[in-house]
């Protein structure tokens, strides 16, 4: 009995072989569903081939599109971008301006800032400056962390959201310049 | 014989008479109080599944919606009733259910962690979704192939290394070079950092990952380990160890609390110094 319970056997067979000696066969047929599954024997060998076979076909799991928004990595994609646009528009005007000195001339630029509407002008410097504070604020904090100041996850948010507050405040205080 | 057999059959409607009683049972069931009802509170759960025999198929969410009143508190507790008693054949990992061996290792609701410590929001109205770790091969369900992360591992050769072991007594330290340990130790492998994090993401083949890089700097911030030279040699290039850029995804994520950010952060600085 004892022994039956410690090999796991289930409460309906330690009664079927208590209770109705006579009755074995019958219930334990009930009892012990039958496995509808059938096995082929292989040799050891053939497990890599089935296992390299496998793995040519596994998807890969989804990852950015399923994992949950976060100012961690948010924040990180964020520092890419504006970093990639400040560059891209840098690299853009310096060799626009070898490429065609006159028309990329400093009086120019000003004289098409100027002609611009107000509301042209705004919404122009405020595109300019929101990635630029962001990305100048964002690489102070990562220049603490290689100095391995506020590297914990709490210092991490902290610092995350005196950036966001330091963005806001330095991208009104730049377009109203 | 025609007796033993009226016999038998009398046994055996005697079988089928016999009300079910448990053996050990001290008390008959109507001596017993009989417990409070609790109302049925359905949740849905929506789980990644791909079959290996199958492979055409695109990998698919399934549905699955169960009373969380007659299940445990966990989403380990949640997967193991469904498998019990709705689908066989959902497949996932789990050994311990209690934080320490990281076979469970899961995306649920968006957020890498151990099925066995994240509590069932119970919140009947929003169902929670189960991913496999992200951008990792898939095996099966939710089991992904964890085959490079642990060759990773391996590849830092995550033992002590001394050519000069004391004779006849232990490797001393003392307690300031050991707390230097802490936060490190602990860290099971369970590959929930390493998978959170974006480089990783991209870079896998070059770049070792959270995970294997706080192990390769709790060896280098053994005192007892004299390879120091050696093991930081290995890192010094541009994938291994600067493929990092301190995005914080693993210290987010990490069930057991700790901090690879820092290690990684702690072991870019010893580097660099040098």
């Amino acid at each position: 009995m004892i022994s039956s319970r410690a090999l796991g056997l289930t409460p309906t067979f330690r009664q079927a072989v208590v209770a109705h000696k006579s009755s074995h066969s019958l219930i334990l047929r009930t009892a012990v569903a039958k496995r509808g599954v059938q096995t082929q024997s292989l040799p050891p060998s053939a497990a890599e081939k089935i296992l390299n076979e496998q793995r040519l076909k596994r998807p890969s799991s989804p990852h950015f599109t399923i994992y949950q928004p976060q100012l961690t990595w948010l924040g990180s994609i964020a520092n890419r971008v504006t970093g990639a646009g400040l560059s891209v528009l840098m690299y853009g005007y310096c060799i626009g301006y070898l490429v065609a000195p006159e028309t990329f001339a400093s009086a120019n630029v000003i004289e098409l800032a100027a002609s611009m509407p107000e509301a042209v002008k705004i919404a122009g410097k405020t595109i300019l400056a929101a990635p630029f504070a962001f990305h100048s604020w964002n690489g102070i904090r990562h220049l603490g962390w290689d100095m391995t100041k506020f590297i914990t996850l709490k210092g991490a948010y902290q610092s995350g959201y005196a950036v966001l507050a330091a963005t806001a405040v330095s991208t009104v205080a730049l377009v109203l310049m | 014989m025609q007796s033993l057999i009226a016999r038998s059959a009398f046994v055996r409607s005697q079988a089928a008479r016999v009300p079910v009683v448990r053996t050990f049972a001290s008390s008959a069931a109507r001596f017993q109080a009989t417990p409070a009802e609790k109302p049925v509170l359905q949740k849905e759960f929506k789980i990644y599944r791909w079959n290996p025999d199958q492979p055409a198929e695109k990998p698919t969410l399934q549905s699955y919606t169960i009373d969380l009143n007659q299940c445990g508190p966990m989403i380990l507790d949640a997967l193991i009733k469904i498998k019990n008693e709705i689908d066989p054949t959902l497949t996932f990992r789990r050994s311990c259910r209690e934080g320490i061996c990281g076979s469970c290792a899961m995306n649920i609701n968006g957020q890498n962690t151990l099925a066995c410590l994240c509590r069932i929001e119970r919140d009947s109205g929003k169902d929670s979704k189960i991913y496999p770790l992200p951008h990792m091969y898939i095996v099966k369900d939710l089991v992904p192939d964890l085959t490079l992360f642990y060759k990773q591992y391996k590849s830092i050769e995550p033992y002590l290394k001394n050519d000069n072991p004391p004779q006849g007594r232990e490797f001393l330290q003392s307690q300031e070079d050991r707390r230097k340990l802490d936060g490190m130790y602990e860290c099971i492998l369970c590959a929930c950092c390493s998978t959170s994090c974006p480089s990783y993401w991209w870079n896998q083949d070059v770049y070792l990952g959270p995970a294997t890089l706080m192990a390769a700097y709790r060896w280098i911030a053994d005192s007892r380990d004299t390879y120091k030279a050696e093991r930081k040699e290995k890192l010094q290039n541009e994938m291994s160890l600067y493929r990092c850029h301190t995005i914080f995804n693993c210290a987010r994520t990490c069930p057991k609390g700790l901090n690879p950010a820092q290690a990684i952060a702690k072991l870019k600085l010893e580097l660099a110094a040098e």
